[in-house]
This record gives structure tokens, sequence and C-alpha cells, in this order.
């Protein structure tokens, strides 16, 4: 079987500045892979060119199978298959939590809204975030910010998640609880790639860890290996760098 | 009218892609010539020149002209308080509503346009000051309205009080449009951060 996600030699510049000099990475259905590396290593640059965001330079994307960095795939139809969650949550300031997460359903997939609003109240309750259905999303913390956002992605029914540093701009008592939504939707069977922060976590819910390093993966392993005995002198010296700061 | 050719330039302005160039173009040789014109040079050029050409199936209405010229002059200023307001509109809103597979004009429906009109409320009404206050102006046709009756008025009784009415008249329309955008503004904002917790 095809894995759910392929990349091949993917390649990005901003301007004169490589962010990605060629990645390879295949992620297989139910797999959970975290990517770590210090901030500017190409995380977030490489979730977004999978999102197809942002256009890639050279190589290839693809998604069960299907080549979505071809000419004349239509990027509207391959985002709605992919659920990402940003860093700075990114909700509607102008909608309730409910029309935030079925607007997606509605408009791309064009559900009813009635069963759009069933499906998203299901989703919100799974979430704890029920009593929250009708506020806006201002009225609400950081934690329940992401997890709403999170729920957004997953109203569309995604084949595969991004998570983009969804806990960095939490404050610290916030983070647990948007960690737990995350745990969950791993032992649900959902596909994820998980740029973090975070390695007690991603130690924790990875099922393979790469660590990237000026633009490539430098090293990949399962995490125990890649945490308790890694390879690359990079690598080690990283790890070292979080464990200074108390962060693992 | 004036809001949706004023959105519709507007809009047109902020399409990217060099397909879009020659419409971008036009939609900015639009703003820069309308805002540039006196409103006053641009009533008497369609208002007199207009009927002047003669054609047939063009009307000759004094009221149709003006009309024309202050849709043409004021489309012009609030396309650009539109364009603030889209530009205002974070980048990261349309990266996420495209994220769930929206389409960009469904993005810009959906997410970029309600956020940004909201945001110009104000400044929109300012215009629509503008506006009404400008509709004396067509009054050089001779068409009558409120300021040419009281220039009548003046004229046959040299007493100026009528002009005062006018001007009250005036006052009296636009105070209420003030008050609505106000409480409009003030419900928006109550709506979305009252009990506003941090974090």
């Amino acid at each position: 079987m095809s894995p759910v996600l392929l990349v091949q030699g993917l390649r990005k510049s901003f301007g004169r500045v490589e962010v990605l000099k060629g990645i390879d990475l295949a992620v297989a259905e139910h797999e959970v892979v975290c990517l770590i590396g210090a901030s500017g290593s190409g995380k977030s640059t490489m979730l977004r060119c999978i999102n197809l965001v942002e256009p890639i330079d050279a190589g290839r994307i693809l998604v069960r199978g299907e080549e979505i960095t071809a000419r004349g795939v239509d990027r509207n139809r391959v985002r709605r298959g992919i659920g990402i969650v940003f860093q700075a949550f990114n909700l509607f300031p102008h909608m309730t939590v409910l029309a935030n997460v079925t607007l997606g359903p509605r408009k791309a997939l064009g559900l009813p809204r009635a069963a759009a609003e069933a499906e998203a109240t299901e989703l919100l309750r799974r979430f704890g975030l029920a009593d929250k259905r009708d506020e806006y999303p201002d009225r609400l913390s950081g934690g329940q910010q992401q997890r709403v956002a999170i729920v957004r992605a997953l109203a569309m029914k995604p084949g595969l998640m991004l998570l983009d540093e969804v806990t960095s701009a939490l404050d610290p008592e916030l983070v647990a609880e948007v960690l737990e939504v995350i745990r969950e939707l791993a032992s649900a069977g959902m596909t994820m790639v998980i740029a973090t922060h975070e390695m007690a976590f991603a130690r924790d819910i990875a099922d393979r860890v790469c660590f990237l390093d000026a633009g490539v993966i430098l090293e990949e392993g399962p995490p125990d290996q890649i945490f308790s005995a890694p390879r690359e002198q990079r690598t080690q010296q990283f790890l070292q760098r979080i464990l200074a700061a108390g962060r693992l | 009218m004036i809001l949706v050719l004023a959105l519709a330039i507007a809009v047109v302005r902020s399409l990217p892609g060099p397909v879009f160039f020659p419409l971008r173009m036009l939609a900015i040789a639009y703003a820069d010539f309308f805002r540039g014109v006196p409103t006053i040079l641009v009533i008497y050029i369609l208002g007199f020149g207009a009927p002047a050409l003669g054609l047939s199936g063009v009307p000759t209405s004094t009221i149709f002209w003006g009309i024309v010229s202050l849709v043409l002059v004021y489309s012009a200023y609030v396309s650009e308080v539109y364009r603030a307001g889209i530009d205002s509109v974070h980048p990261s809103q349309e990266a996420a509503a495209r994220s769930l597979g929206l389409s960009r004009g469904q993005a810009l429906r959906h997410v970029i346009l309600p956020q940004a009109v909201r945001r110009v409320m104000p400044p929109l009404l300012n215009d629509f000051i503008g506006l009404q206050k400008d509709s004396a102006l067509v009054a050089l046709l001779g068409t009558v309205e409120a300021f040419r009756q009281s220039q009548i008025n003046v004229a046959a009784t040299f007493n100026y009080t009528p002009y005062v009415a006018t001007a009250l008249l005036f006052v009296a329309l636009t105070i209420p449009l003030a008050r609505l955008t106000d409480w409009l503004v003030a419900r928006d904002r109550r709506r979305q951060q009252a009990g506003r917790t941090t974090g």
C-alpha cells in the first residue's frame, strides 16, 4: 500500500535563502511523525509546502499515491483532504465557534447547514468544547482556541493532519489540554505530521522522530533512539541545549 | 450602488498575479482619476456635456447625470476605504480559510470581506456624510434640491433663515447615520470581546 504522504527531494527557497535542501519523507497510515529541530530549520516551511500554501522549487509530494505538486492539480480539493493547525490558531474572529467549525464543511464540501452543525456539535462535545459552541473566539482561552482550531480542521474529515507548533503560542499551563487532544487523535489512528518543541511530548506520542537541521532531515528514527542515543553530533548538540533549558 | 461598485473596484485591485494586471491597472486608473478631478468638474462635464452630445438613447435628465457623477466620484473614494480594510486583515486569515479547502473567492467572501467591512465602518460613514453634503452640488445643474430651494427662498425674501434651515436639515440627516454606525461598531465589539480572558 502506498504511504499516506510521500515527500521526495523537496526544495524550497525564499529569495536567495534555501530553507529546504532536499527533504525525503514517507509517512504510513496511522503513523505519527514528529519533526524536531531549531527554529529556522525548516519544519514549518515543510508543512506549508505539503499543504500547498507555499509553491515548491523542486521535488514532489504525493498524498496516497497522487502527486499533488503536479501541474493542473486542484489545490482546493487537495487541501480539503489535509488538515493543518497553525501556531497562532488563526480562528475567524467574526464567527462563533460553531460557524468557524462548519465553514469548511458547508462551503468547501457543500454540506447542508443542519448536517454540518450536527457533526460540528458532536466533534465539539468530543473535545470538551460543547458549551463554547456559540462563543466568539476572543472569549476563549488560548488553549480553548487551539482546540477549536483542531476541531475546525477535523471537521473536514482529513486523512492527514499537519500540526505546526500548535502549543508554542500558549501559556505553559494551557499546553497540556491541547496535547491531550492530539494524544486522543493519535490513539484514534489519525495520521499526523507534528512540528513541535515539546520534546517530552514528541518522545511520548511519536512513532518516528525526524531531526531537521539546516534544511535536511539529518537523522530519523524511533523516539527512544533519537532522544537516548542520537548518532549525529548536531542532534546531540540540539538535544543538549534543550536539556539545558529544562525542556526534556 | 456606490457600495457595490466601490467593493468591486477594491476587490479587483487586490487580485494577485500577472493575469489580472490589466484589470488591476484599470481599477487603479479609475480610482486615481476620479479622486483627482474635483467633484464639481465631474458634475459640470457630465451634467451639461452628456446631454449636449445629443446622442439618442442618452438620458438628458440633470438629476440622472448628477447622480451618475456622484456615484463615479464617491465609488473611487469608497473603494480606497474598502481596500484599506481588505489590507488590514492579516494574511494568516486567508491562509486558514484556504487550508480548509475554500477557494480564493470563498475565502474573500466569508472570511476577508466581513472582517474588512466591519473595520472600515466609521470611515465609510464619513464618506457617506460627505456624499450627502455634496448632493448640494447637483444644484449647479439646475436640479431643485434642498439647497437650491433655499436659494430661491432667500432671493425672494432677502431673509437668510432658509440657508440655516437647510443646514439644519443636512445635520438632521447625518446625525442619525452617525449614531447608527456608532451603535453597530459598539455592538460588534461587545459581541466579540465581552468577558474576554487572557491568553
